[in-house]
């Protein structure tokens, strides 16, 4: 109906994959399926990296699913302006591919963390966050022992003079510096958060509502008005 | 036939919660006197030809690009003896 179609990117031990595609059906765009061994992005208009253990965290996460054949096609995409959202496992590729700065690390406490969490949208300026308001507090869920956000001083000086900070955590769960849940690349184009939007998108599953359905809605919105 | 061993470890300013967590365990088992601890990784990287100046900076090369994460970990190379 809209030909707004977003790709959803699966590579071996991905978890969040039927998740993050039933969150672009909903938001009322295609959920087109990528596969991590093709050299083909099928002409997707965005594309959505979901969260899990992909090759099952070998190395450091995210540090082998970089180089996967379909990153090869997403990594010059990006870099010319394809919006592309990285949630958990899919912010750690996208540090990991230097297409957004720093890195994600064990977190503070050692604990695996899942729960509800509690956010703040400082800057909403991506096509992923339209919906959303500076200032603006959600719940959103957290499932990661390997999320605690660091980067050099220059870095995080950086991050936060130029508006990159997109959320941050109220009740830091792992130690991220300043805070920091989620970021985006100078252009605005790629951002990565540690929370799952995909996974509060219904009342009857998401725990505990759909704050996170805002990030479909934007993009949705995003392709529709491009 | 060369051994390269190639030592990745967290930069000094980059937290080791897995590191702190052994020091702390230490003392509980009876070791006394151990101020920190950190923790790392430790590659072998078998060479099919001798660990020569362009081997060398091959190896160099491989633990830039997947084995060490510049952004937070520093790497050492040594042949091995």
């Amino acid at each position: 109906m809209s030909g707004a179609r977003v790709g959803v990117v699966t590579f071996p031990g991905t978890l969040d994959d039927q998740d993050a595609a039933r969150a672009v059906r909903l938001a009322g765009a295609e959920a087109v399926p990528l596969w991590h061994a093709d050299h083909d992005l099928k002409g997707v208009d965005a594309v959505f990296l979901p969260g899990g253990f992909s090759y099952g965290d070998y190395l450091r996460c995210g540090a082998i699913s970089r180089f996967a054949p379909l990153m090869e096609e997403l990594i010059p995409a990006a870099r010319a302006g394809l919006p592309v959202l990285g949630t958990c496992n899919g912010f750690q590729i996208l540090c990991e591919a230097h297409l957004l700065p720093g890195a994600l690390t064990r977190n503070a406490g050692l604990h695996y963390v899942c729960r509800d969490q509690k956010l703040r949208f400082e800057n909403v300026d991506t096509p992923w966050t339209s919906d959303y308001a500076p200032g603006q507090e959600v719940v959103i869920p957290v499932k990661h022992g390997e999320g605690r956000f660091v980067a050099n001083e220059t870095t995080i000086t950086g991050l936060e003079a130029n508006g990159q900070v997109v959320l941050r955590y109220v009740g830091n769960p792992n130690g991220s510096l300043n805070d920091i849940a989620g970021i985006r690349n100078e252009a605005g184009n790629v951002i990565g958060l540690m929370p799952h939007p995909e996974h509060a998108v219904e009342e009857l599953t998401g725990a505990p509502g759909t704050d996170g359905l805002g990030f479909f809605t934007s993009i949705m919105k995003a392709l529709v008005n491009a | 036939m060369a051994r390269v061993i190639v030592d990745v470890m967290l930069k000094p300013e980059i937290l080791d919660p897995q590191g702190q967590a052994i020091a702390r365990a230490l003392p509980r088992l009876g070791f006394a006197g151990v101020s920190a601890v950190r923790q790392g990784k430790r590659f072998e990287v078998d060479l099919e030809g001798p660990a020569d100046d362009a081997a060398l900076a091959e190896v160099r090369k491989m633990a830039e690009t997947l084995l060490a994460n510049p952004v937070i970990e520093d790497f050492t190379l040594r042949v091995a003896e």
